[in-house]
């Protein structure tokens, strides 16, 4: 039952996205088209979960038992920095084909405040190891969900008249504030 | 470079939130009133300007290869460092600003600003551009943190002058995402306008 909270409040409740502005800039980046959409979640998704028990493992027995928990901001990004480079190595060598269908997104991923913020909650919420690890997986849905119909509105918003001054971002801020109004209409399910 | 073009350009034709849409996460999350937008503004600021003179510092010694993971370590022990210090003495601020604070290490403005001026230019244009990119962001913040108090709470840096609720909307996450919409369209009017 736990599980089951923690899953929908990620994904609907508490979209990472639309209510704790985690991961904008991929969000405005790259939801111009679908395909590099379903890309850049697919690579999110692959480093948030491994990053997140990384980051639990290293909080628990190595920074709390030597008391240097203030070395955590440091620490959680080197973690996520060496992480991304790994994940793009090992994926050249082991598949040729996803790393052509991710390759571009990897690097991006390290600034991508999403990925170390669910590691950071993941430790400030007090979940255990399995906890962490269907956190990291729901908001990572969630992040996929709200890019997919972000990026769906928009490929209809290249057809439409917009004044001059609303064109690009303006109007895709816009239509995101729409869609976050909607997503407010979950407040309280769980 | 002429040294007041370089420190006003942070302002208007390269803002960062505005023009270059970097660093639109902590934007977005921490306006919901004037100060703290200001805190973060300032915070950020201060980290931008450190990172961007150690960097410049020492552009000549660290290998072309492993810069960019050089460069997060930098940023990170400032952020740790303003971290320890807001908790100290800013303890409110600390509390409202929250994850937000760690997250300054992945705001891409500061990385940007370190891998695309501060690596290859001098010590003083490094100063310059840090205090200006810096101080632009945290007008930007300000901007959108009036607006959004203004609206969502009717008061202004905590003076309330509208007895009342305000429009709860503009507290919450859909308003963040309108009214920066809003702000980035007349920016982009102001600079057709001066160009």
């Amino acid at each position: 039952m736990n599980y089951i909270i923690i899953i929908i409040s990620a994904i609907f409740v508490n979209n990472i996205v639309l209510a704790k502005f985690l991961g904008i800039c991929p969000f405005i980046g790259v939801s111009n088209k679908i395909e590099t959409a379903i890309g850049m979640t697919g690579a999110v998704t692959f480093v948030m979960v491994i990053a997140t028990i990384v980051t639990y493992l290293l909080q628990h027995y190595i920074l709390i038992p030597f008391g240097i928990s203030f070395m955590q901001t440091i620490t959680f990004i080197l973690i996520i920095a060496a992480l991304v480079q790994m994940v793009e190595i090992m994926l050249k060598k082991v598949s040729p084909v996803l790393y052509q269908a991710l390759g571009i997104f990897l690097p991006l991923i390290t600034t991508n405040c999403a990925v170390l913020g669910v590691a950071i909650l993941a430790v400030q919420n007090d979940y255990n190891l399995i906890e962490s690890v269907v956190f990291s997986i729901a908001n990572a849905i969630g992040f996929g969900m709200a890019l997919l119909i972000f990026s769906g509105i928009r490929e209809q918003l290249e057809l439409v008249d917009v004044p001059e001054p609303m064109k690009g971002v303006p109007i895709a801020f816009i239509v995101a504030g729409l869609l976050a109004m909607a997503f407010m209409g979950f407040t309280g399910v769980v | 470079m002429n040294q007041w073009k370089n420190f006003s350009k942070g302002f208007f034709s390269e803002n960062a939130v505005f023009v270059l849409f970097l660093g639109l996460c902590p934007t977005l999350g921490v306006t919901t009133s004037v100060i703290n937008g200001v805190g973060m503004g300032l915070a950020t600021t201060f980290v931008l300007l450190m990172s961007n003179i150690v960097v410049t510092l020492i552009k000549n010694y660290i290998p072309d290869k492993v810069r960019i993971p050089s460069f997060i370590v930098i940023i990170a022990s400032f952020v740790t460092i303003v971290e320890l210090l807001m908790q100290a003495y800013l303890p409110g601020l600390f509390d409202e600003l929250g994850l937000f604070i760690p997250l300054i290490v992945v705001n891409c403005l500061i990385l940007g600003r370190a891998e695309a001026f501060a690596s290859k230019n001098t010590f003083t244009s490094s100063v310059v551009d840090g205090l200006g990119m810096g101080l632009g962001f945290t007008m930007a913040l300000f901007f959108l943190g009036g607006v959004r108090e203004i609206l969502g709470s009717g008061s202004f840096l905590g003076f309330k002058f509208i007895p009342g609720d305000g429009i709860l909307l503009f507290i919450l996450a859909p308003g963040a995402f309108i009214a920066l919409g809003y702000l980035i369209m007349l920016m982009n009017k102001i600079n057709k306008k001066t160009a």
